[in-house]
Formats: structure tokens, C-alpha cells, sequence
């Protein structure tokens, strides 16, 4: 069962994977990226981490995704273009990941001590989980909130109107963009 | 085969799983034209490593582990949130989402 399990949500995962790098419009790569993402939570579920399967479906699933197709949308963005650009880039880029993936392969091809993952192995629960966390790790936890609370600011800031546009030219949208705004 | 009849995976297996997608992530950074695009492969990369740090918490029966997954998933978020809104000020000022046209600081 759980090799089955462990198959399914492996394809189900490159495939997503392979998907996003195929596809040229930014929304259908979105939507792979979500299939990545779920497919996950089940191999975390698989390897006994119920909390972070949770945490991986609302926050990266619901939360990170919905941001994204929310941009893709708000932008607009259509297919993207091809340029020379890029395919120098490929030349130069695949060999490049081709030797990092497989000298990454080489090295746990090559580990002896990894052990197997059963069903039977018992899930970390959250109790557990959370002993540690507000424990022995309270004050990197509340840094984290610190820095969420300074992202949200950060966020807020870049995105309002009227942030990083150009003092120089004059872009047609932007003077439409203006008076639509007020 | 002797995993087929026993029905454990080897951990190994996740472990080649997280590096075929961080390299897919690596892939799609350096091919995709997209801001936001290449922005998802970062996000893919950085699952990849989770995929790790959860099988490696497995592995040596550690919580702090997933602790650490759960760490990057917060910051994953705040970097979303600044990240799309850069994204946003990009488009506003140039009115383009192609990474190539996006050459402000080109020598």
C-alpha cells in the first residue's frame, strides 16, 4: 500500500513538476504547481508528519497559490515569448542541471545508512510537535512572527499605488492606470 | 524487489524524488520568460528541500525537522507576499512581465 501510495503521489508530482516547466501560460503552470504541492502533503502524511501535511495544504496549496493566481489575473499575463535570450541559456543551463542532478543521484545512490518508511512507523503528532516548538524553540517562533508582521508591512507598502513608477518616460498605461485610479 | 513484498519504500527513493524536482525547479528558473513563473520554480525548490528535511526527520526520528519545514513554510509566505508585490511594482513601471525586458541594471 504504501509503495503504491509513494508511486502514485511521486508521478503525480513530477508530472506537475514537468507540467509547470511545459506549459507557456503562467495560470496552467499555477494550477501544476498546486498538483505539486498536494501530492506532497501525501508523501509528507506518508513519511508520518500529519501536522506539516496540514500546514502544506493551507498554507502553500491554499494561501501561496491562491497570491499567486490572484497576480496572474490582476497582471493579466498572457503567454510568454521566446527569445534568444533563452535558448543560450538552455545551452548553457541544462548540462548545468544535468551534472547537479546527477552528482546530487551519485551521493544518496552511494548512502548506506538510510533506512525505509513503513505505515506502520507511527505518525509525529502534534503534541509532540509542539512540545519542541514552544519549548526549547519559543524565540525563534516568535522572531518568525516579527518577521511575517514586517513582510505584511513590506508588502504593503510595494504594492500601493503610485510605488515604482518611472520618473522619466512615459508608459501609455500609466497615465490611464492614474486617472482610472482616482 | 525484496521492498515490493514487504511494502516499505526506502528512504532513498524520497530523497531522489526531492532532487529530481529541485533540479525541475532549477530547469524552470533558467528557461522560464515569466517573472511570475520563475518566481513558482523558486517555490518548487524550495518544497524539494522540505520533501528532504521531512524524510530526514524520518530517518533519525528528530521532530526538529519538520519544525525546521515548518519554519521555511512561514517564511516561504512572507517571501510570497513581498515577492508578488515587487512583481507588482515591476509591472507597474514597465508595464511587462518578461524577465528579458526587465534590464534596468544591465551594464
Amino acid at each position: 500500500m504504501h509503495l503504491i501510495l509513494f508511486f502514485l503521489f511521486a508521478g503525480f508530482c513530477l508530472a506537475g513538476a514537468i507540467n509547470l516547466l511545459l506549459q507557456s501560460h503562467p495560470i496552467n503552470s499555477a494550477l501544476s504547481l498546486i498538483v505539486v504541492m498536494t501530492s506532497l502533503a501525501v508523501l509528507y502524511l506518508l513519511l508520518g508528519a500529519e501536522f506539516l501535511a496540514a500546514a502544506q495544504i493551507i498554507v502553500y496549496a491554499g494561501a501561496i497559490m491562491v497570491l499567486f493566481t490572484f497576480v496572474v489575473m490582476l497582471l493579466n499575463a498572457g503567454r510568454e515569448e521566446r527569445t534568444m535570450g533563452s535558448r543560450t541559456w538552455r545551452a548553457v543551463g541544462f548540462p548545468a542541471v544535468v551534472v547537479l542532478f546527477a552528482v546530487l543521484a551519485t551521493v544518496i545512490l552511494n548512502t548506506r545508512q538510510m533506512g525505509v518508511a513503513a505505515l506502520s512507523d507511527g505518525i509525529t503528532t502534534v503534541d509532540d510537535l509542539s512540545r519542541m516548538l514552544f519549548h526549547e524553540l519559543l524565540l525563534p517562533f516568535e522572531v518568525t512572527s516579527v518577521l511575517i508582521l514586517i513582510a505584511i508591512l513590506g508588502a504593503v507598502a510595494l504594492a500601493r499605488h503610485g510605488h515604482g513608477e518611472p520618473d522619466g518616460e512615459s508608459n501609455p498605461n500609466r497615465s490611464r492606470e492614474r486617472t482610472v485610479g482616482k | 524487489m525484496s521492498s515490493l513484498v514487504s511494502q516499505e519504500v526506502p528512504l532513498i527513493f524520497y530523497l531522489l524524488l526531492s532532487a529530481a524536482l529541485f533540479a525541475l525547479g532549477i530547469v524552470g528558473f533558467l528557461i522560464k520568460r515569466n517573472l511570475i513563473t520563475v518566481f513558482m520554480s523558486i517555490e518548487l525548490m524550495l518544497n524539494a528541500v522540505n520533501l528532504s528535511f521531512v524524510t530526514f526527520a524520518h530517518q533519525w526520528h528528530q521532530v526538529r525537522g519538520q519544525i525546521f519545514v515548518f519554519f521555511v513554510m512561514m517564511v516561504a509566505a512572507a517571501e510570497a507576499a513581498v515577492g508578488l508585490a515587487i512583481i507588482i511594482a515591476v509591472f507597474r513601471a514597465r508595464a511587462t512581465l518578461a524577465v528579458d525586458r526587465i534590464d534596468l541594471m544591465k551594464l
